[in-house]
């Protein structure tokens, strides 16, 4: 069966029944406008559909959070928390930013990563952050990237990665470019070693992130909606003055392109990621 | 604000300078070009084949710009499509299965950013030549010549040595779309070329390349002869290493692990 059907989340249509019936609640319960079909969602419910509106729209997720709807409870331990960003181009109001983004994101970088167990398989987890500067990569999420296949590499563990980037992080210039061919190379090697890697990417999965490892993956999955790409959709109307395609960079195109394997709902991502851990066991679970 | 940065980067886009062809066939003898990718077209902007360096087989490979307003046009401005990734890529392995060494001329302002060369897979193409190369068992010299630019740049320049002429440029980013994107201001290029350290000195104080060859005060073909014969010593002393691929994973790896001393 093409992975693509089986993916399809039964409880879609039951989702999209039930939300054109009144919704009963509280007076006065927050809700979130869905900016896909502008229906006000409440935020119970939006939680208990983990941050996915009634017709299909996924919104952005905290890495935190998406640790705890994807691995088994209490089985995820963190590594590589110590790795963070400088400034080591000196570059204008980037210490400042660093500071401001640490605040309101609660995070100290662009990715959370650790080992877990999603349905009782053993594995090595990165989580890239989009309230961290919009996941961009410098030298610290590429030192942790590596560090993490470096780190499933010698204990034979799989990698699942969860990316949303806008690309490499301008303010450390080369040297974020840099972490691209470092963390292919990690990637080469965890590879090369017959361990598998699942990619699945996020919106927006773009630019230096895209034509690194988020693309180097054995199977890459992609969420609804997701915008994956290289470069910007503005710097592509600029530079070629056409106008784009429907779908352009969406991941249902990506699929239609043959770039990436399926589309993964959430609704159904913790068991289709544990289904295909299970069938590699004999070269990725053995930790 | 200093304007010397911003200067190097309109230096190293001038149309005057020499091109990926002008190093091809002024370096090596005999070179013959090779075409496609065997997947979906011959990119223009990225010219390869094989030569002989001072004598030996190489397989070389060079982004051209061209230098009259037909010829930039014809190479698509030095921009490749994915295709022109993956050509190089299988060049390079071709090279690989003979035992030749591979160089790399790099000159673009990055990889084209259009719709077919997204839905062709750019990011894809770009992936897995970083992937790939950093496991090809031949040595690999990559120099920029003019304009590295980004993912485009990088995707020939995983190499054991890289290297960059005097007056060229290597970015995460153009100055403008830096500016345009951090002070919604492309007039600020200038001072966004001077933080971005994109000078070849930067570079090498970064410790992101290893060499940078003066190219002023010195006649054309002694310019040629030199970096013919700095390339011979080098692929010479690369192909001796029994441990290639183990330093060039070495040599990346280091970029940016200072984070983790306090790990340790």
């Amino acid at each position: 069966m093409a992975l693509i059907n089986f993916l399809k989340p039964k409880n879609q249509l039951e989702e999209g029944g039930r939300s054109s019936a009144p919704i009963q609640q509280d007076e006065g319960e927050p809700e979130k406008k869905c900016p896909n079909c502008h229906k006000d969602i409440p935020l119970s419910r939006l939680w208990a559909n983990k941050l996915t509106c009634a017709c299909g729209y996924h919104f952005r997720m905290k890495s935190r959070q998406r640790i705890s709807m994807i691995t088994d409870r209490d089985s995820f331990r963190e590594l590589f928390s110590d790795i963070k960003s400088g400034n080591p181009l000196n570059f204008p109001g980037y210490k400042d930013k660093l500071t401001t983004v640490r605040n309101v994101s609660g995070e100290e970088e662009a990715v959370v990563c650790g080992t877990a167990r999603i349905g009782k398989q053993n594995c090595c987890v990165f989580v890239m952050e989009s309230s961290f500067m919009m996941g961009s990569m410098g030298s610290a999420v590429g030192e942790k990237i590596t560090s993490i296949f470096e780190y499933a590499t010698k204990n034979h563990m799989p990698v699942v990665g969860f990316t949303v980037s806008g690309g490499a992080r301008m303010q450390e210039g080369l040297l974020s470019l840099m972490q691209m061919a470092k963390t292919s190379a990690a990637v080469k090697r965890h590879s090369d070693a017959g361990l598998l890697y699942i990619a699945v990417l996020t919106d927006p999965t773009t630019g230096g992130v895209t034509a690194s490892f988020a693309m180097e993956a054995d199977i890459i999955l992609a969420e609804p909606g997701a915008t994956v790409g290289f470069a910007g959709a503005r710097v592509i109307v600029q530079t070629t003055r056409k106008s784009l395609p429907k779908e352009f960079q969406k991941a249902e195109s990506m699929l239609e392109h043959g770039f990436i394997d399926g589309i993964a709902p959430r609704s159904g991502q913790k068991k289709l990621l544990s289904d295909i851990l299970k069938m590699h066991n004999n070269n990725g679970g053995k930790a | 604000m200093s304007n010397s940065a911003y200067d190097k980067v309109k230096l190293a886009r001038d149309s005057s300078r020499p091109t990926g062809l002008d190093y091809i066939n002024n370096i090596f003898k005999n070179f013959i070009e090779m075409h496609g990718d065997r997947r979906y077209a011959d990119d223009h902007a990225i010219v390869g084949g094989i030569a002989s360096l001072n004598g030996s087989p190489a397989t070389v490979i060079a982004i051209e710009k061209g230098h009259t307003a037909k010829e930039r046009n014809y190479r698509n401005f030095g921009a490749p499509h994915p295709e022109g990734y993956r050509k190089a890529l299988r060049l390079m392995k071709q090279a690989e299965k003979f035992g030749r060494p591979i160089i790399c001329f790099i000159d673009t302002s990055g990889a084209y950013c259009g719709i077919e060369a997204e839905e062709r897979g750019q990011g894809q193409a770009i992936a897995e030549n970083l992937m790939e190369m950093t496991t090809l068992c031949v040595p690999i010299i990559s120099i920029l010549i003019g304009e590295g630019g980004s993912g485009g740049a990088l995707a020939l320049a995983v190499a054991d040595r890289v290297w960059m002429l005097q007056n060229s440029v290597y970015s995460v980013i153009s100055p403008e779309g830096c500016a345009s994107i951090l002070w919604k201001d492309s007039t600020k290029a200038a001072e966004a070329a001077a933080s971005l350290k994109l000078s070849a000195e930067d570079a090498k104080n970064l410790g992101v390349i290893e060499r940078i060859i003066s190219e002023t005060d010195i006649g054309k073909k002694e310019f040629y002869e030199r970096i013919k014969l700095l390339l011979a010593d080098e692929v010479e002393a690369l192909s001796s290493d029994p441990d290639l691929i183990g330093k060039r994973y070495d040599r990346f790896r280091r970029i940016g692990a200072d984070a983790k001393a306090a790990l340790e």
